[in-house]
């Protein structure tokens, strides 16, 4: 339940964050709340007091634009304290609206789709090649998966068969202009790059859970994460709207009291 | 060729004799990293660097195979894990193809990634403006971090590498593709951003940059010798971090300067030596380097030079003009 508490904060977070006056990216950052959560309670081998551990599984958050999240769950880990997010995207701050520097718990700044996997195969490499046993994680959208370099960097890894490189697809099927195409038979698609690839539920906390304690081995994994635009929040759910809000005061009382409407029991 | 050899190599020999950069970084990287298991060879489908790394140094060599964007950031992240990466490809797939992952992965994380390229300029000849790269000492210079490197000839590129092995953040260095002639003889100790004195003279100063530039600037040097001027010759090896004083002193002790590229004028050597003289001494300044326009035709590299106004007779030409000679 305490994951469950947890992603519900971090929906709370990103939905202040959206009041700031540039808003956030709202309907990808509610979409993979529920993956990220999981993968930094109960997934990722963290020293959050020592953000850049040698022994530390590395995250990367490859669809950057989803930062309000990221901010969101690097707070539940006690990476950044909650009164910093009032900072997100004001003068000054160095909460940006695409991660832009290394923050504790940021491996690689991200905002430019298409980078994230391969960052993450090379660090992957890297990690096997030095005999270490951390692990990789890459959150892409997947509108993101349009961008060539992704199929560059997935066809490097099946070749090199990293079995320590895992990537997750935020399947919300939006991008801004409308449903995300051009993907299916998208699970095949990895399969014939040389993944495994797992679908799953990416709202079902049991479901995830699942799937990261039991990952298949021998080559790289793709976890396929079904998942809701603005998920948690009614007036966002399923919406392309939702892609950039900025919120106003009357606009974050209604997103709160719907989220308040699908809190877990 | 070993450094040993150049170094008791005679000039005229030297000038007589040519060398392939890009063959002596390949052995020069495969020695240093056969005792420096940080050193990491990442190849793009180069040809013969699987030779050379991938047999005798598996550990510390992967191909990522004809995709550019790749490379790079699978280099950017080896380097995160502690690897020092030698990222290959050619000039024009690095700095535009590529240019995105160069510039948020490797410079904007400063991270220790060395991009070694060939077929700069246009090195590549008859293989046509494909394969040809003149743009990519302006693009590699806008970008924080980024240190850029042009060595002239064979000996200096093997000083290059083995002197920035523990350079803290990224690395560019341009290399042609063909043999070139040997410029650098005799004892010398490469210095990162300190330009080479390669010929004295008080009366014009000539900044030259990469291989056929420097040679070309020596021949018009000699050119210039005959009608009595003296041209001080200097070998602009680092393009950034730029040598700012050896020009605030070529300002202050010549009538001006020439500078010489194998690079489109715009945002190249000559571009930056007039960043730094406009604020620091205003002088007469000519640049040769290759005009704003594609080539559409083919020939040897030294001839595709010649034809678009890169040679020692223009060059002591341009230096006639800074002095009003």
């Amino acid at each position: 339940m305490s994951t469950e508490a947890a992603a519900y904060r971090v929906r709370e977070r990103v939905l202040k964050m959206g009041t700031g006056a540039h808003g956030t990216h709202i309907g990808g950052s509610l979409s993979c709340a529920d993956v990220l959560t999981l993968l930094f309670t109960e997934v990722l081998r963290l020293r959050p007091e020592d953000p850049r551990w040698d022994g530390r599984d590395r995250f990367i958050l490859s669809k950057g634009h989803a930062s309000a999240a990221l901010y969101g769950v690097l707070v539940e880990r006690g990476y950044l304290a909650e009164t910093e997010l009032a900072t997100y995207t004001r003068k000054g701050s160095r909460l940006a609206g695409h991660p832009l520097r290394r923050l504790p718990g940021v491996e690689f700044p991200s905002g430019s789709l298409g980078h994230g996997l391969s960052l993450g195969a090379g660090v992957a490499l890297g990690l096997r090649r030095t005999g270490r046993d951390s692990r990789v994680f890459v959150l892409l959208g997947d509108g993101e998966l349009q961008e060539g370099s992704v199929w560059e960097a997935a066809m490097f890894a099946g070749t090199q068969r990293l079995d320590n490189l895992v990537a997750i697809v935020d399947r919300n099927g939006l991008q801004i202009t409308g449903p995300t195409t051009g993907l299916e038979p998208l699970a095949e698609r990895w399969r014939t790059f040389g993944w495994h690839a797992v679908e799953v539920d990416g709202h079902d906390l049991a479901a995830l859970r699942s799937v990261f304690g039991d990952l298949p081995t021998g080559k790289p994994v793709v976890v396929i994460a079904n998942t809701v635009k603005g998920k948690g929040v009614p007036l966002f759910e399923g919406k392309k709207k939702s892609h950039s809000v900025q919120l106003t005061p009357r606009l974050y009382q209604r997103a709160v009291a719907g989220l308040k409407s699908t809190r877990p029991s | 060729m070993t450094t040993a050899e150049l170094e008791t190599a005679a000039p005229t020999w030297a000038q007589r004799y040519s060398v392939s950069s890009r063959e002596v970084y390949r052995r020069v990287l495969a020695e240093l990293a056969a005792t420096d298991p940080r050193l990491f060879c990442v190849d793009s489908d180069m040809g013969g660097l699987e030779d050379i790394f991938g047999a005798p140094l598996p550990q510390q060599y992967v191909n990522v195979g004809i995709a550019e964007a790749n490379l790079m950031s699978v280099s950017a992240g080896l380097a995160d894990t502690g690897f020092l990466p030698y990222a290959n490809t050619i000039a024009g797939f690095a700095s535009a193809r590529a240019c995105e992952q160069v510039k948020v992965d490797i410079a904007g994380n400063n991270l220790p990634v060395r991009i070694v390229v060939t077929h700069s300029g246009v090195s590549a000849g008859p293989y046509g403006p494909t394969h040809h790269c003149l743009d990519d000492i302006a693009i590699m210079r806008t970008m924080p971090n980024m240190t850029v490197v042009v060595p002239s000839d064979a000996a200096e590129t093997e000083y290059v590498i083995r002197s920035t092995v523990d350079l803290p953040g990224p690395l560019y260095v341009r290399l042609g593709r063909g043999a070139t002639p040997l410029v650098n003889t005799g004892p010398y100790e490469f210095v990162l951003g300190r330009a080479r004195w390669l010929r004295a003279g008080d009366d014009v100063t000539i900044v030259a940059t990469g291989a056929h530039p420097v040679h070309m600037a020596l021949r018009a040097a000699e050119i210039l010798a005959r009608r009595g001027i003296g041209a001080r010759v200097l070998n602009m090896h680092t393009v950034k971090p730029i040598d700012r004083a050896a020009l605030v002193r070529a300002a202050d002790e010549t009538a001006g300067i020439v500078t010489v590229e194998d690079h489109v004028l715009v945002g190249g050597l000559g571009a930056a030596v007039c960043e730094v003289v406009a604020e620091e001494r205003p002088c007469p300044v000519r640049r040769i380097g290759l005009p704003d326009a594609y080539f559409d035709y083919v020939a040897d590299e030294r001839d595709l030079l010649v034809h678009a106004g890169v040679s020692p007779e223009r060059i002591a030409e341009a230096a006639l003009a800074v002095g009003g000679w």
